[in-house]
Order: C-alpha cells, then structure tokens, then sequence
C-alpha cells in the first residue's frame, strides 16, 4: 500500500550546507556515476552527444543570486543543490495508484518499484521539489534512491557507507545522517546553524535540510573610514617627514 | 502542466459520456424518455463508446501500459486508484440499463433503479477524475474547491447537450430535455467564470524565496540552470505555450463552450421541432466539444507547477 508509515524508525537524509558549496556539479556527476549501475540503473540519457541532449539525473545543483539591503548579505550567489528531499508526508507515494512508490518504515527512504511502476508521471506532478525523473526508455519513474545500495553495503569500507554525493563532495558541503536523532551529527548541525526546511508551506515536512550561507565577515577587510585594512600599513609608514607633518595636521 | 493529449480527450470525452448516462438514467427513471430500442441504441452507443475511448486514450500517456492493472489497488490513498475503480464499475449497472432499454425496450421498475445506480457511480467517477487534480497542492490553480464542481458540471452540461441532440434525432423531443441542457451549460459557465476569477486573484503562498529559503520575495533570481538544455521536468511541468496565449484561449472557450450553445438552444427552441433545431442542435455540439477542449487544453496550461521556481519563476 503506498500509505505512508505513521512513524519510521530512522530519518535518513542529506543535510546540504550552502555557505560551503562551490557550485562545481561534483556531486550530481558521481551521482549519475553510481546510480546507472545501482538500485534504479539505468539514467538513461538520450542524445547524449548531440545538439540537445536529455536525461535522468538524481541531482542537480541551481544558482541563485539574492539581493538585499542587509549588509549581512547584500548581493550573492548561491550554489544550490537540490535532490530527493525524502519527505516526511511525502505526496509522491500517496498519490501513486500502483504502490510502486513507497517510503521505508526502517529509515524513511522514499523509493520506486521499478517492476511495479506503469509509469503514470503523477508522482512527479505531485511533488513539489522536482525530484522525481520519468525515464522515457523505461518507461518508469526513477529518483533518488539515497544510495540504498551503498550506505549499508558490506562490501564497502565503513567510511565509504555514504550515498555518492556526500562521498564526492571536496567541499565537504554535504552531510548524512539520522535526522530523527537528536544527538547526532547531521541533527546537532542543523540545530548549530540553523538548517531550514525548503517550502515548508507545502506541508512535505522534508527530511533533507539546508544550511543558510554565513552573514558576511568582511569587516576585518575594512576599516571605520571605508578605505582597505590591507592598505592601512601604507598609510602609517609614511616616509616623506613632510606629508607625515601634513597628515597630523589635517588628521586634527 | 504540458497538456498531454490523452488526458484533455480523456477527461473531455469520459466527461461527456458519463454525464450522457446521467441524463439518460435520470429522464428514464422519470419516465420522460420512452425506452426506444434504436435511440438507446445511438445514445448508449455513444456514452459508452466517449467513456471506453476516453479510458483506453489514457492510458496511452503511461510509461507502461501492460501493467495499468496495478493502478486497481491503491484506492486507500490514490483518487487516480480510485477513479480506475469507479470507472470500472460503472459499467456494471448501466451495461444491465442500457439491456433492459435496447433488448427488453424497458427502463423502469428495476431497471430505473439500475439507472439511477449508473447516476451515483457515474458522479463519483468525475469526482475521482477531478480529485486527481484537485488534491495536488503543488500546483496552486488546481487545488482549490472550484475544480471538482466544475468537472462535474462541464460533464453535466456536455452530457445532456449530446442528449438534447439525440431526442430531436430520433423524434423523442421533450422541452425539459433541452431546458436542462441550457441550464447545465449557463451553470457551467458560471463556475468556470467563478474559477478563472479565483486563479487570477489567488496567489500561491510558494515563491522562489520560500523555494530556496535565500532571502525576500522578489530578491531571489536564478542566475544559472543546472543544464544548458532542458530537462524533464521543464518539459513536463514548465509548459508555457498556452499560457502565452491563455487570454484568447479562455475568449475562445467561452464563446465555443457557452456562449454559442446557449444561443444555439434558445433559437433552437424557437424554431419548434423540424429538421432546423436538429441541425442547430448539431452546431451547439460541434461548438460545444471544441470548447471544452480548448478549456481543458487552459486548464492545464495554465497550471503553474511549484518546480518552476527553480527554473526562473518567482511565483507558483
């Protein structure tokens, strides 16, 4: 039945820290890299070398310039990798007619069976991340599987039990773990820096969580006139005896 | 939303079919429509032929049809499972109306009551239909409470349109007949006057700012995509074309859908039973069809799905 577990035992998920992320695709690539030959292998890409190619991926990473008149913040841009959110009330499994979608009553995993799915699309429609991929060749509906088949396989050394995009990552910009938790890592981060929940109005109560970017710590840069702390040295050593008369006087 | 369209002839032609069994369970039961063996011939005929084309078109759109079956078993939790149920069983009663009408030339006693069972299951059915979309929050212009009655009644007025055209057809005229239809289709007209109305006013409580959590509405701008090209969810849920036309779209629809109907029915009661109202019975359905899928071509054109916020739209 694609009726959602009342409760499950873990909350797996990602916690994705946008102060850190560099914007470099690293994670969606590997991504593609181990998911074609993992649990919903494979992406199948059409076109792959041609004018316009299209496939399916499990992640990809947006960016986003913000605005403001905060000082805090002002103008930046934001890398901003978006995949399965693995959601709590998840509308994607609910809707679906053929209980091909479910999520895990053990860890939360929000996953598609492959053999199942007649490939209606409407779980696509129904979430409002985007994080569901129709394969076309297929014709099943493929996403995010959190590497099922990588964080509890035995075969791997204990450090490499991550899904791929945490793994990969050189900005260590990606977290995993047990969101429901409350003493572990990824919980005691998001508690630290404020994780937030991405459109907490459509009522998914997401699993994965966002790290805001830091305010701005350019103040050391600058001092209280405007002018460059990197050129305050200049202006102290002033070697010319006349102008260090000059600038005492008007300094006054 | 990309207006597949499998789903547009789907939810236009089941909805005329099922509202045509509506009527023809109604007016049956309460003994305005003789059970005339070669008219229930042409009207079940019909009914039955719109809602078994309109089925077997949708599942044309799915990936893997062989196994639609499946989609028989989440009714718990799925209106999409419960629609392929309802519609399933609907054909059970009025399969055994439609019988009794074109065999036994009999619709009432227990075969009225088999209509009327044809009526219920044939509403929920729309209901089903429309639920699917109804119930999706992340696309704003269809979660709301208008788009159910609106389906319902749009099947309503298309259904007994096509009735109304059938009776003078085959000499059974009846003036309720007709006055329904005009009703149904006047209704029709002002529900979906009242949901076009709605969507323009409402907005939705999701923007790009909520989307990505970044800063205020309105300063959250997409500077690069993930890919130079497109994707599937641009493709499927970042349709655009109708939209840029939805303005002429919806003038169209409501002269083709209720404008010229409701003329064409009133001139038709005018000129009294001849050959004239037949042929302009006839126009007011070719009109009636065009309308109707050019309004559901809208409605899902005009759906603005939550995704689009993180390709360059700052509400959805």
């Amino acid at each position: 039945m694609t009726a959602l577990p009342a409760k499950t035992e873990r909350r797996l998920g990602l916690v994705i820290d946008l102060d850190i992320c560099v914007g470099c695709h690293a994670c969606a690539v590997n991504c593609k890299e181990w998911n074609t030959s993992g649990h919903s292998a494979p992406l199948t890409d059409h076109d792959p070398y041609g004018a316009e190619p299209i496939g399916v991926w499990f992640n990809r990473i947006h960016s986003f310039e913000v605005e403001s008149d905060d000082p805090d913040i002002r103008g930046r841009t934001v890398h901003f990798p978006k995949s399965c959110l693995h959601c709590e009330d998840a509308p994607c499994v609910t809707v679906c007619p053929t209980g091909a979608s479910y999520k895990r009553t053990e860890d939360g995993i929000v996953l598609v069976n492959g053999d199942w799915c007649i490939g209606c699309k409407l779980c696509s429609w129904a979430c409002p991340y985007g994080a569901r991929e129709y394969d076309a060749d297929a014709g099943v509906m493929k996403k995010c599987t959190l590497c099922v088949d990588k964080i509890y396989n035995e075969n791997l050394p204990v450090e490499s039990r991550v899904p791929a995009c945490v793994g990969t990552c050189p900005a260590g910009a990606r977290h995993f773990g047990d969101l429901g938790d409350p003493g572990s890592g990824v919980s005691k981060l998001v508690e630290a820096r404020g994780g937030y929940d991405l459109m907490p109005e459509q009522g998914c109560k997401p699993t994965n969580k966002y790290l805001p970017p830091r305010p701005r710590d350019d103040k050391d840069l600058r001092n209280e006139n405007g002018t460059p702390a990197a050129l305050k040295a200049i202006d102290d050593n002033i070697d010319n005896a006349f102008l260090r008369w000059a600038d005492r006087l008007l300094s006054r | 939303m990309h207006p597949a369209f499998s789903v547009i002839f789907f939810t236009t032609a089941s909805g005329a079919g099922y509202g045509l069994l509506v009527w023809l369970g109604i007016f049956g039961a309460i003994g305005f429509l003789p059970a005339d063996r070669w008219f229930g011939v042409a009207a079940f005929g019909l009914a039955f032929g719109l809602v078994t084309a309109g089925l077997l078109s949708s599942t044309f759109h799915l990936g893997r049809p062989e196994r639609a079956w499946r989609a028989l078993t989440q009714w718990k939790t799925s209106w999409l499972s419960r629609e392929g149920i309802m519609a399933l069983l609907v054909y059970v009663p009025t399969a055994l109306y439609a019988y009794g009408w074109v065999f036994l030339e009999r619709n009432d006693g227990a075969f009225a009551a088999l209509g009327l069972a044809g009526i219920v299951l044939s509403l929920i059915t729309v209901y089903c239909t429309a639920m699917i979309y109804g119930s999706l929050k992340s696309i704003q212009r269809w979660s709301n409470k208008l788009v159910p009655p609106v389906y319902l009644v749009l099947s309503a007025a298309t259904g007994s349109l096509l009735l109304s055209f059938l009776t003078h057809v085959f000499g059974h005229p009846a003036t309720i007949i007709d006055t329904t239809a005009l009703a149904a289709i006047a209704l029709a007209a002002g529900l979906k006057l009242a949901y076009w109305n709605l969507i323009r006013r409402s907005r939705s409580e999701s923007s790009a700012s909520s989307a990505t959590g970044l800063g205020k509405p309105g300063l959250v701008r997409l500077l690069d995509a993930p890919h130079t090209e497109s994707n599937y969810l641009m493709r499927e849920m970042g349709y655009r074309i109708a939209r840029k036309h939805a303005d002429r779209l919806r003038f169209i629809a409501i002269i083709a859908l209720f404008a010229l109907p409701i003329i064409l029915l009133l001139s038709a009661g005018l000129a009294g039973a001849s050959i004239v109202t037949t042929f302009l019975l006839a126009l007011a359905v070719v009109f009636a069809t065009t309308g109707v899928l050019v309004e559901r071509w809208l409605f899902f054109a005009e759906a603005k799905h939550t995704v689009t916020l993180y390709y360059g739209e700052e509400n959805a």
